[in-house]
């Protein structure tokens, strides 16, 4: 804890620097001229980027930008929302997702997602961890999917502090506990991307470190895209950073270009508290 | 003084009392109403609130209190021997009661001096005779002790009421001055005419509690004299319904098991029917509906809600009842013997009671939580998975609280099972045999010349506690099941 406490202490931008070097990695998802329309409003204009695998790519920007937006196109999660629409190619591992012959349920299961607020089923922990296993019939049988629960939870770095209660309802965790189970239960369907929609928002200083953490461990098998408000963040977790403003994506590249050296004015202006 | 004249005399009061505390306020301030502590119109409000209340209290309870004195010491004037054998003290009153109207007619009309109406010592039978002619039916001849009663209770009438109005009118008036005395720019009306309000919404609060504790009183009275003249063993575990009227003469048997055996089939015929139905309309509303969909189907799944019980009870007798019978009647299977049965009522209550299950299930689907849908949405499970799997399961307490009141809907209905079940009360496990219920019997029971003090009569009592006991037992468990939901998202 202390450790933690002593890392928000130290000056902004510094610390992560030195370990977020990137090396020549695929890309997992390209996405070339998106364009997203909520009705009439034109949310998302000609975004165009490559999402590295093993690499966790942070979406910075102020609110409205569409950088939720964008993400929610990652996993046809807008599919939900009537009014949507979504124009552009979005390949992953060089296929169209938004081809008619793809299953928008396959690809959540490849693609999975941790909201904003974590929510838990209202079902006993192990049960949220089982639950999407079990819909995609990854277990044979009950030993596999104890096992599976059980590697879920310990990738999600809370198996620990839930192991002797997993009748437990998932809703009576903690806020931190909530979002970490939400992890897991991500994580149990093996996807190969995750997508974090500020996972961190409704957590306090310290769940977020363990949140962080395990983003961190995480990057070793998946690739990770994490939508932030909080510059530090992305600056501490991420190797490679998006901002987004009124719908562009204004600069992508090296998380410690875009903090120290941004090439665009408007990303200079946003991460020094200029504009936002 | 009539009623009416004195409640427009006091309400006339409180007008005035309005328009000169108002004034007077406004004087007191100089003109200005920035100088008053509360708006003028507040003023007149008080002096009228005070000028209204006590006096109209005053009159209620004064308008309550005195026909009772006026009955007891009028009861005390009857001597035991003018009660005939097989009558009562009630049946006299009565009697003396219409003489008293009587009297107060034939005055009114003219056909009788004040002064004779009241005189004491006035020949009985002239008086009777006298008030037939007026064309004021007196049903017996008026006896000597009834014509002295019928007087004085005239007499107190009049002297009481005289006294009220007296009252009334001086507390009205006292009230004014008391308003307009407080009419001055610092005094706080508004926060006086406050307390009115709430004085007031008080008690329409406590209107509704006491009826409904005045309703379980009653019904305890006499369930309890019930069980006094009929054991309360034989009525519970009694198996056979088979009230013999008074008329006829015999014993009874009051059993309440076969009743509550067809109130219970009936109503799970009903909830079989109503559930799955009501539940499947709930999610497709709820998840599956667009919005153009959900605003017509849900307002005319609604409208079932709406028709008087009465009319389903036809559309059982005329439309299920014949077409049940035709499938399986002595035509086609043979189980049936005719129209009225527990399938053609269940099927008919099911069928009335799908817009309560639906619509309420609805409600408590689309408080599930956006982020339930997105979670599972989010791991890659279907609509109908995520709504099995999470959206159920996490608006099933409240669905259980749904099919709880819709239960207790059930089995409170009577319109249906009166033209839908037929009227035989029996303990058979057949669907498709006439059965009854506990409404239907208490219907029975009570209408005709039923005679309150039989036990035949009064068992619609005992059969109406059972049914209020179940009901609330119903409500109360679902209640308690929905307000345990409600506290999982806070």
């Amino acid at each position: 804890m202390d450790a933690n406490f002593a890392k928000e202490n130290e000056p902004m931008y510094d610390a992560p620097l030195g370990k977020n070097d990137v090396d020549a990695k695929d890309t997992k998802i390209a996405a070339k001229d998106v364009q997203v329309y909520y009705g009439d409003t034109h949310a998302i204009k000609d975004v165009s980027v490559d999402l590295l695998d093993k690499t966790v790519t942070a979406f910075i920007g102020p609110s409205g930008c569409g950088k939720s937006t964008f993400l929610r196109c990652l996993n046809r999660m807008n599919d939900t929302i009537d009014i949507c629409r979504v124009e552009g190619l979005i390949e992953l591992d060089g296929e169209d997702i938004y081809d008619k012959r793809v299953d928008p349920v396959q690809l959540r299961a490849k693609v999975g997602m941790v909201f904003q607020k974590p929510n838990p089923f209202p079902k006993s922990i192990y049960d949220n961890v089982a639950y999407g296993p079990k819909i995609h019939g990854l277990a044979k049988n009950k030993a596999e999917l104890d096992e599976i629960v059980e590697k879920a939870l310990r990738r999600g770095a809370i198996w620990d502090e839930v192991k002797d209660r997993l009748d437990a309802p998932g809703t009576g965790l903690s806020g931190g506990q909530q979002q970490r189970l939400c992890i897991a239960r991500a994580v149990a369907t093996e996807p190969e991307v995750l997508l974090m929609d500020e996972p961190c928002s409704a957590l306090d200083p310290i769940a977020t470190a363990q949140v962080e953490e395990l983003i961190d461990e995480l990057r070793a098998s998946y690739s990770v895209v994490i939508v932030t408000h909080s510059m530090q963040q992305a600056a501490r977790v991420s190797q490679k950073t998006a901002f987004f403003h009124l719908g562009n994506l204004v600069e992508y590249g090296e998380t410690s270009q875009i903090f120290t050296n941004p090439v665009d004015p408007r990303t200079e202006s946003y991460i020094t508290g200029r504009i936002g | 003084m009539p009623l009416l004249w004195l409640f427009l005399i006091v309400l006339a009061i409180a007008a005035v009392g309005f328009v000169l505390g108002r004034a007077r306020a406004l004087a007191s301030a100089g003109g200005d109403v920035r100088n008053l502590h509360s708006l003028p119109s507040y003023y007149g409000n008080n002096v009228a609130i005070k000028t209204v209340v006590p006096a109209i209290l005053v009159m209620l309870i004064w308008l309550i209190v005195q026909p009772m004195i006026v009955n007891s010491t009028i009861s005390g004037m009857i001597p035991e021997s003018s009660v005939a054998e097989n009558s009562s003290l009630g049946l006299v009153m009565s009697e003396v009661r219409r003489t008293a109207e009587g009297l107060d007619n034939a005055v009114a009309n003219g056909d009788m001096t004040e002064e004779f109406a009241r005189d004491a010592r006035a020949d009985f039978t002239d008086v009777t005779q006298r008030l037939k002619d007026a064309g004021q039916i007196v049903t017996s001849d008026v006896t000597q002790p009834i014509l002295r009663a019928a007087q004085s209770y005239r007499i107190m009438n009049a002297t009481g009421n005289l006294i009220m109005s007296g009252i009334v009118l001086a507390l009205a008036l006292s009230g004014l001055f008391w308003g307009l005395r407080d009419s001055h720019a610092a005094f706080r009306a508004r926060n006086t005419v406050e307390a009115a309000v709430r004085a007031l919404l008080i008690g329409a609060a406590s209107i509704a509690i006491l009826t409904t504790i005045g309703i379980i009183l009653s019904l305890v009275f006499n369930t309890v004299e019930f069980f006094r003249l009929y054991p309360a063993t034989d009525f519970f575990f009694g198996t056979s319904w088979a009230p013999s009227f008074s008329g006829r003469g015999g014993s009874s048997d009051l059993g309440v098991l076969p009743l509550l055996w067809g109130t219970f089939y009936i109503s799970i015929v009903a909830l079989v029917v109503a559930v799955p139905i009501g539940l499947f309309a709930a999610v497709y509303l709820s998840e599956y509906a667009t919005p153009r969909v959900r605003a017509v189907a849900k307002p005319m799944l609604e409208v079932l809600a709406g028709i008087p019980t009465i009319v389903y009870g036809l559309f059982a007798l005329l439309t299920v009842g014949p077409l049940l019978l035709g499938i399986f009647g002595d035509d086609g299977l043979g189980w049936m013997q005719a129209g009225t049965a527990v399938m053609t009522a269940g099927l008919v209550m099911g069928i009335m009671l799908i817009p309560f299950v639906s619509s309420l299930s609805d409600d408590i689907i689309n408080a599930v939580p956006q982020a339930m849908r997105d979670g599972s949405y989010g791991l890659g499970a279907t609509q109908s998975e995520t709504i099995k799997q999470v959206i159920l399961p996490a608006a099933l307490p409240g669905i259980v609280g749904a099919i709880l009141l819709a239960a207790s809907r059930a089995i409170g209905e009577t319109m249906i099972v009166v033209l839908g079940a037929g009227a035989a009360a029996k303990l058979s496990l057949n669907p498709f045999e006439a059965m009854t219920t506990v409404t239907a019997k208490i219907v029975s029971q009570l209408t005709g010349d039923a005679d309150f003090s039989s036990p035949e009569a009064l068992v619609a009592f005992a059969l109406g506690m059972t049914l209020f006991v179940l009901t609330l037992g119903l409500n109360v468990l679902a209640l308690y099941i929905v307000r345990k939901y409600r506290e999982q998202y806070e």
